[in-house]
């Protein structure tokens, strides 16, 4: 028993577990088929990278499969009402300044978070958004997770479907990058859990009666049947480290960017899939 | 009758003095070696009963979200992330067991397990699933409950 525990340890071999998918399904999208298994980059402590749709049951799976049935359209859709919507003092929308949202945002989800120049730190989709609100049409500040937020980097993240994550993670973002490494690997709260412990050593094993995937975010903004609505990337974050009987970083912090970046760059070659649908 | 109720409550407050002197080890007093405890930590003998309901219950052990014992059939959903725990009576001693479910990190350094007789030694601790800074952290599970849970173990022949 100690050996297999042992064995376990290392996650390649216990992926004979498998992943509760269908060997050999694909994950095709209006007619656009999905990277949901990569071979991971030369650093990454697995051998391969695995989307979460694959760990998820057929009935979940399917919604994600067409547009009509993904419940998270719906948030997209008003999006991209907002979009076109002038906001604040300054009288701008979205569109005045950047067009049509499926010309101007294709593939910068794809790329987050992003080191900001000008600002000489990392931001993520949402830091660009807000930085629009208040700086360029002088409105208010969206929530980090608010139902407004969520819905606008669901629209911009679908402009990237399909295409590969491709964050940086060499000259400005490594410091960040190994920042978001150490609280991968740091045990929070009482119940003394990293992201690797279930995440890297534990994936495709049944935790009580959820299945546990690898954590990617390509699928983020996520719709959640959990709670029936779009979940912002480091909202997951925050309820897996409550969940250790932890305190978690907060919403927007450099703590979670940082992770963010770490955990994007660990499904370095996925698709984007967003806005995926999930448990 | 009124001598009647001051013996009765006289009665009722020897007997909650009498629990509250039970005999105890506190986390910080528990003695391991090599990753076993060899004292129960309290002087009333463990339940197998209670130890069922402590290792099965969320609100309690959450034990089995992570070990599958196949007399718990009636339980629905047995986890996968730790060893299967059918004869792990016949494989640890009761000392052995009650170590390891104290903290089983004593003995496997790396295990994920949670340390349920702990309460120094956290990384951003909260109080609960509140998400707010823990004010006291009490154990996981209390010095009678993990006797409990070491006697349930012991029948998993």
């Amino acid at each position: 028993m100690r050996t297999l525990i042992a064995a376990c340890a290392s996650a390649a071999l216990c992926l004979g577990a498998g992943t509760g998918a269908a060997e050999g399904q694909k994950l095709v999208i209006e007619g656009q088929e999905m990277v949901t298994r990569a071979p991971a980059p030369d650093w990454h402590p697995l051998t391969e990278v695995i989307s979460g749709w694959e760990f998820r049951d057929p009935a979940t799976q399917a919604l994600q499969m067409d547009d009509f049935e993904n419940p998270a359209m719906i948030f997209v859709d008003q999006a991209r009402e907002m979009w076109s919507t002038p906001d604040g003092a300054a009288g701008k929308s979205c569109e005045s300044c950047h067009g049509a949202v499926e010309d101007s945002m294709k593939g910068v989800r794809a790329v987050m978070p992003k080191f900001n120049e000008e600002a000489g730190t990392l931001w993520s989709l949402e830091d660009y958004i807000n930085n629009c609100r208040t700086a360029r049409m002088q409105a208010e500040p969206w929530k980090w997770s608010g139902s407004e937020m969520t819905a606008m980097t669901a629209l911009i993240t679908l402009q990237s479907r399909g295409m590969p994550v491709a964050v940086r993670i060499d000259g400005p973002y490594q410091s960040w990058w190994e920042k978001g490494r150490e609280i991968y690997y740091t045990r929070y709260g009482q119940l003394e859990l990293a992201c690797a412990n279930c995440h890297e050593d534990h994936y495709g094993q049944m935790i009580r009666a959820d299945r546990l995937s690898q954590g990617q975010i390509n699928g983020f903004p996520t719709y959640r049947l959990k709670n029936a609505k779009l979940n912002s990337i480091h909202n997951r974050f925050y309820g897996c480290i409550r969940d250790t009987r932890g305190v978690p970083f907060a919403e927007g912090s450099d703590e979670f960017k940082a992770l963010e970046l770490y955990v994007a760059s660990r499904g370095l070659g996925l698709s984007i899939e967003g806005p995926a649908v999930r448990n | 009758m009124r001598l009647a109720r001051n013996l009765a409550f006289g009665l009722v407050a020897a007997l909650g003095a009498g629990v509250a002197q039970a005999a105890e080890i506190v986390p910080g007093d528990v003695v391991f070696r090599d990753g076993a405890v060899e004292t129960p930590l309290t002087d009333q003998p463990g339940d197998p009963a209670r130890g069922r309901e402590v290792f099965s219950q969320r609100s309690q052990g959450n034990c089995i979200a992570c070990h599958a014992v196949s007399s718990l059939s009636d339980v629905p959903w047995h986890g996968e992330i730790g060893p299967p725990l059918d004869g792990v009576a016949e494989r640890w001693s009761e000392a052995e067991l009650r170590g390891i479910v104290a903290n089983a990190k004593i003995m496997f350094p790396d295990s994920m397990m949670p340390s349920f007789y702990k309460v120094t030694g956290f990384i951003r601790p909260g109080d609960g699933f509140t998400a707010k800074p823990a004010k006291e952290i009490k154990p996981l599970l209390t010095a009678q409950q993990i006797e409990d849970v070491v006697a349930f173990l012991k029948t998993l022949k």
